[in-house]
C-alpha cells in the first residue's frame, strides 16, 4: 500500500537529476563506479549507502563536476550538465569537514554562497540564514571558534544561500559526536523540508539513511544493488549483501513451494511465491526463542542491552540470532527452542554462492 | 582494422593518463605557463652542452684528458671531503651535546651554533684573512707574526665554519627523533655503550648525516668566494679564471661540465647507499626521548670544545669586523656607499624573488592539485637550476645570451633571470607546503558556489597562501642578496651589490673597505637564519 502511495506521488513530481550509465576508474584500474543509473525526484533526500570504497563518494563528486566521468551522462532538470564546470551546474555540496574559509566569518562565509544575490538584498537574507540554523549571534565569529555541529550548520547556510538546484552532502554527520548526531539529524531533516531543496547524500552509517533519506540506494563495488525506500530496503532486501548491511539477519537455506518454505529451522511461510531452493532473510526481531527443557537449541551468547535483549543461538550446528523484548530470562546454555513468527524475505542470491553479492547487484 | 582503431584508442589514453592524470584535468591556463618554466631550466644544460661540443675531436682529446684536470679533481675532493671532516667534528659532539646531555644553556648554544649560516663562506674567509701576515689585526695588536691563512686549509677551514651548522641542524633531528626504547631494549639484551653507539645509534644517524653530506658537499663544490679568496685550485676557481682571464670559454665550460657530473655523482651516491634502508619506527606510540646523561667530569671537556667551536665560528669573525669598524675603520666615504650598495643589490633581488614565486606558484598547485606523471617530471625539473654548481650555471647564461637572446648580454635582466634558475626550488619549498595546507574541498565549495578559477584563487586560496608567498620571497631575496659567483659573472658594468663589494675589496687586501659591506651582509642574513630558527620548532 505504502508503495502504492509513493508512486502516486512521484507521478505529481517532475525529476531534478538523472544519473544515466555514469562510470569511472582511476589511473587505469577496476571501475570506481561502474554503470551506475538513478533518478532523483524534485524535493526527494536519496541517501547513496555502502561500506567506504563502494563509489558513492566518488558518485557523489561526478555529480559535483570535480571528476569527469568515463562514460555516462548527468541530467539536472532533463538538461545534460556531463561536460560543464562545477561553477555552471547550480549544485551545492557540503563536505564532509565542511571546508568552510578559516579567513572568513561566519557571515562571509554565509555570504560567499550569495554571489547572484544583489549586495543591497544579502544584509536581509543573512538574518534570515542565520535565524533558520539558529546561529544568531555567533555571525562575528571564525570557523575555529565554533563547535562541529555549529560549523556544519554554517557549511549548510552558506550553500543553501546559492539557492542550488540540487545539494549534496558527504558524510555530513560523521564529524559529530554521537550525542549530537540524532538532534543534528533531525533538525537538518525538517530545514532541508522546509527550503523544498533536493538532495543525494552519501554515508556509509545505515541508521542515518533509514531516518534522513526519502529513498536509499544501497550500493557495493561501484554498482547500485537495490534503490528503494527506506522500509523497502529494510523490510524487502534482495540480496544477503543488502539485508547484512542494514541491520542483524539470519540467512537460511529453503525449500520453497508457492509460499511456503521448509527450512531446518521447520516451515515458515515467504513474502513472495517460488519454488526450488532460496536463501532467506530472517531478521533476528522476527525469531522467537523460548526456554524449553526439551528444545535442541542452547544460547550461546547474551547481551542484555536495556530495550531490547539479543541471544545467539545454536540449533543443529547452525548459529541464528533473535532479538527479544526486554525481559532477558534466559541464561547462557540454557536449552531452548526456536520459531519463525514473522514471513521470511526471499533473496535472489545464487543458492550455492550466498556471498556472491556482485552478482546479484547487477543493475 | 578495428584492432587496430582500438589499440590507438588505448594509446591515446594512456598517453592523456600520462599528461593530465586520472582525476580531472589541468586546466591549460596553468599547465602552459608551467610547461614554459620546466622548459626553460633546461635552458643552462642545453646552452652548456651545445658550447662544450664546439670543441673539435682533437681539441676535446687534450681538454678532457689533460693532468691539469685530475689535479682539479682531487684538489676539490680533499676540499669537499676536509670541510665535511671538519664540520662533522663541529657538528656531532655539539649536536650530542645539546641533545643527549645536561649541559647548562643548552638552548644557547643551539641558537648559537646555527648562528654562523648568517656569514657566508667569503665573509668567513675575509675574516680569517684578516689574522695573520705583516698587516693583519694579530702584527697590528699583539705584535705576533703569524703566517697568512692561505690555500688548502684556509678554504677548508672557513668553508667548514661556514657549512657546519647544516649538519648540526640535520643531527640534532636525528638525535631527537631516535627512540630511547631501541637503545633500551639493546641494553637489556647486554650490549656494552660502544656497541649500542655502532649498532643502533650510527645507522640512525646516518640517513641525517648523509642528507647534511649532500647538502654541504653540493655547496662546497660550488662555492666561488672563499675558494677564490683562498687561491686554492678547485674546479670552481680554474673556471673562473678560464673565463675571466684567459677568455677561453669551450675549456670553460667542459670545466663546468665535468664539475656537474662530480655534483651528480655525489647525489648518485647518495641516492646508492640510503637505498632499501627503512628506520621508520615500526611500532606504533610516540616517540620517547632518551634520559640526559650528565657530564660530570666531561664537564670542562666539554666547555673547551664549545669555546673552540663557538669562538672560531662566532666570535672569531664578529671580532674581526668590529676591529675593522671601531679600532681601524675605514674612510667615512666608505660608509655612505654602503646603503647605495644595498639599494642597487636590493633592485635586482627583488624581482628576482618576485619572478621566482610567480613562476613557482604553478608548478607547485598543479603537482598539489593535478598530479599526473608529466606535472611531477615537470615540478623536479626545477632542482636542476638548484644542482647546477652556481658558476656552471652563469657560464651558461653567458652562452645563451650570446648565441640566442643577445638583447640580454651585459644587462640586469640576465642576472634576474640567472637568480631565477638557481632559486626557483627555494621558492617553492615554503608555497608547496602552503598549497599542501589548504585542502583543496576549499577550492571546490568555491566553485560549487558559482565561482570560476580566478575568483577562487583570490577570495579563497590567496588568504591561505598568503605566509607560504611571503617566506618564499624573502628566501630567494636573501639568497640573492648574498649571492655572489651569479652576480660576479652575469652583472653589467657599473652594477654593484654587497657581495661584489666585499669581494673586489678582499681580493685586493683593503680588510678596512671591505668591512662595513660584510657587516652589512652578516646583519641582514641574519633574518635567514631567525627565520631557519623558528621552523625549528622545539627552539
Amino acid at each position: 500500500m505504502k508503495v502504492q502511495a509513493n508512486e502516486n506521488r512521484a507521478a505529481e513530481r517532475t525529476e531534478q537529476i538523472r544519473v544515466e550509465g555514469l562510470s569511472k576508474s582511476f589511473g587505469g584500474g577496476d571501475r570506481v563506479v561502474d554503470d551506475l543509473s538513478f533518478t532523483v525526484l524534485q524535493g526527494d533526500i536519496l541517501a547513496l549507502l555502502g561500506p567506504s570504497g563502494c563509489g558513492k563518494t566518488t558518485t557523489l563528486r561526478m555529480i559535483a563536476g570535480f571528476e569527469t566521468p568515463d562514460a555516462g551522462d548527468i541530467f539536472l532538470h532533463g538538461r545534460k550538465v556531463t561536460n560543464l564546470s562545477p561553477q555552471k551546474r547550480n549544485i551545492g555540496i557540503v563536505f564532509q569537514d565542511y571546508a568552510l574559509f578559516p579567513h572568513m566569518r561566519v557571515d562571509e562565509n554565509i555570504m560567499f554562497g550569495m554571489r547572484l544575490i544583489p549586495p543591497a538584498e544579502r544584509a536581509a537574507r543573512i538574518d534570515k540564514w542565520l535565524d533558520l540554523v539558529a546561529l544568531r549571534g555567533l555571525e562575528k565569529r571564525y570557523p575555529h571558534q565554533l563547535s562541529g555541529g555549529q560549523q556544519q550548520r554554517v557549511a549548510l547556510a552558506r550553500t543553501l544561500a546559492a539557492e542550488p538546484d540540487l545539494l549534496l552532502l558527504d558524510e555530513p554527520f560523521s564529524n559529530l559526536d554521537a550525542a549530537l548526531r540524532n538532534t543534528t539529524r533531525n533538525e537538518m531533516r525538517q530545514l532541508i523540508k522546509e527550503t523544498g531543496v533536493t538532495v543525494i547524500l552519501v554515508t556509509h552509517d545505515q541508521a542515518e539513511a533509514l531516518t534522513f533519506a526519502d529513498q536509499v540506494g544501497m550500493m557495493s563495488e561501484g554498482r547500485l544493488c537495490q534503490l528503494g525506500t527506506p522500509e523497502q530496503i529494510y523490510q524487502q532486501p534482495q540480496n544477503a549483501l543488502v539485508a547484512e548491511f542494514l541491520g542483524h539477519t539470519n540467512l537460511i537455506l529453503a525449500e520453497l513451494d508457492g509460499k511456503i518454505a521448509k527450512t531446518p529451522l521447520g516451515t515458515m511461510t515467504t513474502t513472495v511465491q517460488k519454488h526450488g531452493t532460496y536463501w532467506v532473510s530472517v531478521r533476528p526481531e522476527h525469531l522467537e526463542v523460548v526456554s524449553d527443557p526439551e528444545g535442541e537449541g542452547r544460547i550461546m551468547t547474551r547481551e542484555f542491552r536495556g530495550p531490547d535483549c539479543y541471544y545467539e543461538v545454536e540449533y543443529r550446528g547452525q548459529e541464528y540470532k533473535v532479538l527479544s523484548p526486554f525481559y532477558c530470562t534466559l541464561n547462557m546454555g540454557e536449552p531452548v527452542s526456536l520459531r519463525i513468527i514473522h514471513p521470511g524475505v526471499v533473496l535472489k542470491d545464487d543458492p550455492d554462492c550466498p556471498r556472491c553479492p556482485v552478482v546479484s547487484c547487477v543493475r | 582494422m578495428t584492432g587496430y582503431n582500438e589499440l590507438m584508442q588505448y594509446q591515446i589514453g594512456l598517453m592523456r593518463k600520462w599528461i593530465f592524470g586520472a582525476g580531472r584535468k589541468a586546466p591549460p591556463s596553468l599547465l602552459v605557463p608551467a610547461l614554459v618554466v620546466a622548459a626553460a631550466m633546461f635552458v643552462p644544460l642545453v646552452y652548456l652542452v651545445a658550447r662544450a661540443m664546439q670543441a673539435d675531436r682533437q681539441q676535446l682529446v687534450t681538454l678532457v684528458f689533460s693532468s691539469r684536470n685530475l689535479e682539479l679533481l682531487i684538489n676539490t675532493l680533499l676540499l669537499t671531503g676536509g670541510v665535511l671532516a671538519i664540520g662533522t667534528f663541529l657538528s656531532l659532539p655539539l649536536a650530542w651535546l645539546v641533545t643527549r646531555t645536561t649541559l647548562p644553556w643548552r638552548r644557547l648554544v643551539t641558537v648559537l651554533a646555527v648562528v654562523p649560516l648568517a656569514i657566508p663562506g667569503y665573509v668567513m674567509a675575509y675574516a680569517l684573512m684578516g689574522i695573520g701576515g705583516r698587516y693583519g689585526v694579530a702584527a697590528r695588536l699583539f705584535d705576533l707574526q703569524i703566517p697568512n691563512i692561505q690555500g688548502y686549509w684556509g678554504a677548508v677551514i672557513a668553508l667548514a665554519l661556514y657549512t657546519f651548522p647544516y649538519l648540526f641542524l640535520n643531527l640534532r633531528a636525528a638525535l631527537l627523533g631516535l627512540d630511547s626504547s631501541l637503545e633500551e631494549s639493546a641494553r637489556s639484551l647486554g650490549y656494552s655503550n660502544m656497541q649500542i653507539v655502532r649498532k643502533v645509534i650510527f645507522p640512525h644517524l646516518l640517513p641525517g648525516l648523509l642528507a647534511g653530506y649532500l647538502v654541504v658537499g653540493l655547496y662546497v663544490m660550488g662555492d666561488f668566494g672563499a675558494i677564490a679568496l683562498m687561491r686554492y685550485e678547485a674546479f670552481s676557481f680554474a673556471i673562473y679564471n678560464q673565463y675571466a682571464g684567459a677568455f677561453d670559454r669551450i675549456y670553460a665550460a667542459w670545466l663546468s661540465i665535468m664539475l656537474l657530473a662530480l655534483a651528480l655523482s655525489f647525489v648518485v651516491m647518495e641516492i646508492f647507499v640510503l637505498r632499501r634502508r627503512r628506520l621508520a619506527s615500526v611500532g606504533s606510540g610516540s616517540i620517547r626521548p632518551a634520559k640526559p646523561a650528565v657530564l660530570k667530569k666531561l664537564l670542562p671537556v666539554a666547555i673547551l670544545y664549545l669555546i673552540v667551536v663557538l669562538g672560531s665560528s662566532v666570535l672569531l669573525p664578529v671580532l674581526m669586523l668590529a676591529y675593522w669598524l671601531v679600532l681601524a675603520p675605514p674612510d667615512i666615504s666608505i660608509f655612505l656607499q654602503v646603503p647605495w650598495t644595498f639599494v642597487s643589490s636590493a633592485s635586482a633581488a627583488l624581482p628576482a624573488a618576485l619572478l621566482a614565486v610567480v613562476l613557482a606558484f604553478p608548478l607547485c598547485y598543479l603537482a598539489a592539485r593535478y598530479p599526473s606523471p608529466l606535472i611531477i617530471w615537470m615540478e623536479r625539473s626545477a632542482y636542476i637550476g638548484y644542482a647546477l654548481p652556481p658558476l656552471t650555471l652563469a657560464l651558461a647564461m653567458v652562452f645563451f645570451a650570446l648565441q640566442t637572446a643577445f638583447f640580454l648580454y651585459q644587462t640586469i635582466f640576465l642576472l634576474i633571470v640567472a637568480w631565477t634558475i638557481a632559486t626557483l626550488v627555494l621558492a617553492m619549498g615554503p608555497i608547496r607546503s602552503a598549497i599542501l595546507q589548504a585542502r583543496p574541498n576549499l577550492e571546490e565549495a568555491s566553485w560549487s558556489l558559482g565561482y570560476g578559477p580566478i575568483a577562487t584563487f583570490f577570495y579563497v586560496l590567496l588568504p591561505r597562501l598568503r605566509r607560504g608567498i611571503i617566506a618564499g620571497i624573502v628566501l630567494v631575496f636573501l639568497f640573492c642578496m648574498k649571492e655572489l659567483p651569479i652576480t660576479l659573472l652575469l652583472s653589467p658594468t657599473g652594477f654593484n651589490t654587497l657581495a661584489v663589494s666585499v669581494f673586489t675589496r678582499t681580493v685586493e687586501g683593503m680588510m678596512a673597505e671591505a668591512a662595513p659591506f660584510a657587516a652589512a651582509i652578516v646583519l641582514f642574513s641574519g633574518i635567514s637564519v631567525g627565520m631557519i630558527l623558528r621552523r625549528e620548532k622545539a627552539l
